[in-house]
């Protein structure tokens, strides 16, 4: 039997008065792209952010391929984890952010092959081969040696995508990828999503593009302050939603 | 189609018309009344009792030009003393170990808080507090002989340096965007790693400018280290017009060289400035 390779159980988190996230369980399984849908403060990219430990969790426990995350339980208590280990925990995901957060003193190159070289130790020619394969499959074998800010949105994003893959994560977290982008901008980032999905990648993609959702994801989620408030096939929870909360958010955004 | 409405009247074309030139009367005034107080100065001082001629002899006699050289390099090693411990006292400000911010802090406050020219003094006669130093059982030396002019200079405008430093330092780090933070710690970094790769090249195009405004400090500070008979360029001076009173005329040399030396920093700071500039000019597409 499959394990799922994120198990999110009881989760919590509150940023001073304010709480993000309110006991939130959810599997995440092998292969799957997942989107969350939800307004903003609905709880759905702090619910990435911990899963990625950008943020900590005040309770409940997350488990990515089996292993506890950010904790170890020792004698009945839990104990932090050292930032060495929760280091090597984070190379199992690839994060992309809404503002990209592509590093401006490096070419886009250098911005691939900063972790693997850096963090994982590799050798730069094969690691250097790697990043012009993937800067190829996101279309921008031209620019490896241009700097971001001689790069459109787009063309920034797709290399934090590449940068990201660069690690050969299990799991790529998408936070809001497009919503910093011009709209003719969207496409081409959309794009090579879809072609990672369609390369079996798990994924899971807090979006605001209802579009890509229906057409890409296995499962969508959606949230409304802090928890999950209905979950499914895209074409149930977009196409039938259920939930009057659900039925509301699909309107207003339509 | 239609044709396009016709224009109104009334406005006349303009091209082919140049814009005059203005006068600028008071320009040519007020550079008129700068030249003339200029000429008035340079007449007093043509007029006053100033042997020129003992500012031309005396400006590369050996003992101004090695004072030059010993002020250049003790303002060169002062200042990399200060920076490094900067940048170290920086990270240490900046990190959530409240032992290393307070020890950080607390150097800050010791070090700003006190005139450098007493901080000098105190390293110099640091023999009078500990007549001997060492290390237990390994190493020992008479104060006195380990504490040279040289050494106390050193210790005293480096640690001094270090202190303001590691506040420009720590703005800069603090100018950097903090989602440069979580993509260095996404990609697997820990935090001195990311701060050594990601965060302090990007800090250093902020900090340049104020750091040469620091080193420009430094060439004049290291004339305070004369009172601890450190051979610097004021201090050579200085022992000159001991011996022949020439006083106003030896002062005018050391002001020549230190004006030299720094102008010669400015152009090198632009140099730097571009060198961290990758990535920040925008080029033709």
């Amino acid at each position: 039997m499959t394990k799922p390779l994120v198990a999110i159980r009881s989760v919590s988190k509150s940023f001073g008065e304010f709480q993000a996230l309110k006991n939130v369980s959810l599997d995440v399984w092998p292969g799957e792209v997942m989107c969350l849908i939800g307004a903003s403060g609905s709880g759905k990219t702090t619910l990435l952010r911990c899963i990625n430990q950008l943020t900590t969790i005040d309770a409940g426990g997350i488990w990515l391929d089996g292993e506890l995350l950010g904790v170890r339980e020792h004698g009945g208590r839990l104990h932090r984890l050292s930032e060495q280990q929760i280091g090597r925990q984070r190379l199992k995901t690839g994060m992309v952010f809404q503002r990209f957060n592509l590093f401006p003193h490096k070419t886009a190159l250098e911005n691939i092959t900063e972790g693997p070289t850096q963090v994982q130790g590799r050798k730069a020619d094969e690691v250097r081969a790697e990043a012009l394969e993937l800067l190829r499959r996101v279309g921008l074998a031209a620019k490896a040696d241009s700097y971001p800010a001689q790069l459109s949105g787009g063309q920034q994003q797709r290399v934090a995508i590449a940068r990201a893959l660069a690690m050969k994560p299990m799991l790529m977290l998408f936070d809001e990828p497009t919503s910093a982008l011009d709209p003719e901008l969207v496409g081409e980032v959309l794009a090579v999503m879809k072609e990672l999905a369609k390369s079996g990648m798990t994924m899971m993609v807090v979006t605001h593009e209802l579009g890509f959702a229906r057409e890409v994801a296995d499962r969508v989620v959606y949230m409304d302050q802090g928890a999950i408030v209905e979950q499914g096939r895209a074409s149930d929870v977009l196409g039938a939603p259920r939930e009057e909360r659900t039925k509301a958010f699909l309107s207003a955004v339509i | 189609m239609k044709p396009a409405p016709a224009l109104a009247e009334g406005f006349p074309d303009l091209s082919g018309m140049r814009i005059a030139r203005e006068p600028h009367w008071f320009r040519w005034l007020s550079a008129a009344l700068i030249v003339l107080v200029l000429a008035a100065i340079a007449r007093a001082f043509a007029n006053g009792q100033i042997e020129w001629s003992y500012v031309g002899r005396f400006l590369t006699v050996k003992v101004i030009l090695e004072g030059t050289v010993n002020t250049m390099v003790m303002a060169v090693l002062a200042m990399m003393l200060g920076i490094f411990l900067g940048i170290v006292v920086a990270i240490m400000r900046l990190s959530p170990n409240p032992v290393l911010k307070s020890v950080a802090a607390g150097y800050t406050w010791l070090f700003r808080g006190t005139p450098l020219i007493l901080q000098l003094l105190l390293w110099f006669n640091l023999a009078l507090v500990f007549p001997t130093i060492g290390i237990p059982g390994l190493w020992s030396a008479r104060a006195v002989d380990v504490m040279t002019p040289f050494l106390a200079a050193l210790l005293g405008l480096g640690i001094n340096q270090g202190a303001y430093t590691s506040e420009v330092m720590r703005a800069g780090m603090l100018s950097v965007d903090v989602g440069q933070y979580e993509a260095a710690q996404a990609i697997g970094m820990g935090r001195l790693r990311a701060l050594r790769r990601i965060v302090l090249p990007q800090a250093m195009r902020v900090v340049i400018p104020p750091l040469g405004n620091e080193f420009i400090g430094m060439v004049k500070a290291t004339s305070l280290a004369s009172v601890i008979q450190y051979p610097e360029l004021l201090h050579n001076a200085e022992n000159i017009y001991y011996a022949n009173s020439r006083v106003i005329e030896l002062l005018i040399v050391a002001g020549l060289w230190y004006l030299l030396v720094v102008s010669i920093l400015t152009p090198l700071q632009m140099l730097l400035e571009r060198r961290f500039a990758r990535g920040t000019l925008r080029p033709a597409r």
